[in-house]
């Protein structure tokens, strides 16, 4: 084979895109659905004085004890939403 | 059904609230996100998971104001060349320009990272046990004995096969983007 595309040149561009881990991929595959559950988390929070105290002592538990998965969550993103609404 | 569709399409789908659309964009676009991270700017995984998510989730933000649905590749390009910057910096105790910051060979790396996206979309178009092979054998450093027992196949013919595959793919390419007329 010759050419523009010669074994050597196609397996040089196959190699140069390995996959990205798994996870990285899974949790950006989820961001719609994340995103729906953060708009739901903060719109409780401000509407629930008891729910927005006890994310904030303890964001993790707080989310677990109402249902949600912390781990599928950007929880950086949540803080600073809390924060500011 | 998505990984045929023009990336445009899927944009267009994805605006509309198609997960579907959406999981079919980042498998679209993951390996290249990681690979302009890791190859063009050399980030560690930790910085390198943080701007991948990070380019995901802007352009997840985004679709609605992306000017052009077919640019949406270059436009991940320069998102993730941006934040890969961005990240260096943060890490840096001097302020530093761009320029100081940036690979003297990422615009070459990214170059060839394109041309390697447009193969792997070429590789759509060829049987799934080609697509599976050629990934196997060249992305994922598997033996040919491992792609042999995987695809219940005979691992002495693997090579040979691997090369018909690679013949399939030159076709589907040029066929794509024909050769200048050598008269």
């Amino acid at each position: 084979m010759t050419g523009r595309y010669d074994e050597a040149r196609l397996g040089k561009l196959l190699r140069a895109l390995p996959p990205a881990p798994e996870g990285w991929v899974r949790a950006a595959q989820v961001l719609p659905r994340s995103r729906a559950e953060l708009d739901d988390i903060v719109a409780r929070a401000v509407a629930d004085e008891a729910f927005r105290k006890a994310l904030v002592e303890d964001l993790e538990r707080a989310l677990l004890e109402v249902g949600y998965e912390p781990e599928c969550l950007p929880l950086d993103e949540l803080k600073r939403r809390l924060d500011h609404s | 059904m998505e990984a045929s569709l023009s990336d445009a399409a899927l944009v267009a789908r994805c605006r509309t609230g198609d997960q579907n659309a959406w999981a079919e964009l980042v498998n679209r676009f993951s390996r290249y996100v990681y690979a302009i991270a890791t190859q063009g700017f050399g980030l560690k995984a930790e910085d390198a998971e943080d701007v991948f998510q990070e380019v995901f989730t802007r352009t997840f933000q985004h679709l609605d104001r992306l000017r052009d649905d077919e640019a949406i590749r270059p436009w991940i390009a320069q998102l993730t060349r941006r934040l890969s910057i961005d990240r260096i910096r943060a890490g840096s105790r001097e302020r530093v320009s761009d320029d100081e910051i940036e690979p003297s060979d990422v615009d070459e790396t990214i170059e060839l990272l394109d041309e390697a996206l447009s193969v792997r979309e070429g590789m759509a178009e060829l049987s799934g046990t080609c697509q599976e092979m050629l990934d196997r054998f060249f992305t994922r450093d598997e033996s040919y004995k491992t792609i042999g027992e995987a695809l219940e196949i005979p691992a002495g013919t693997i090579a040979s096969r691997i090369s018909r595959c690679l013949a399939k793919l030159r076709e589907v390419l040029e066929g794509r983007n024909p050769s200048p007329d050598p008269s």
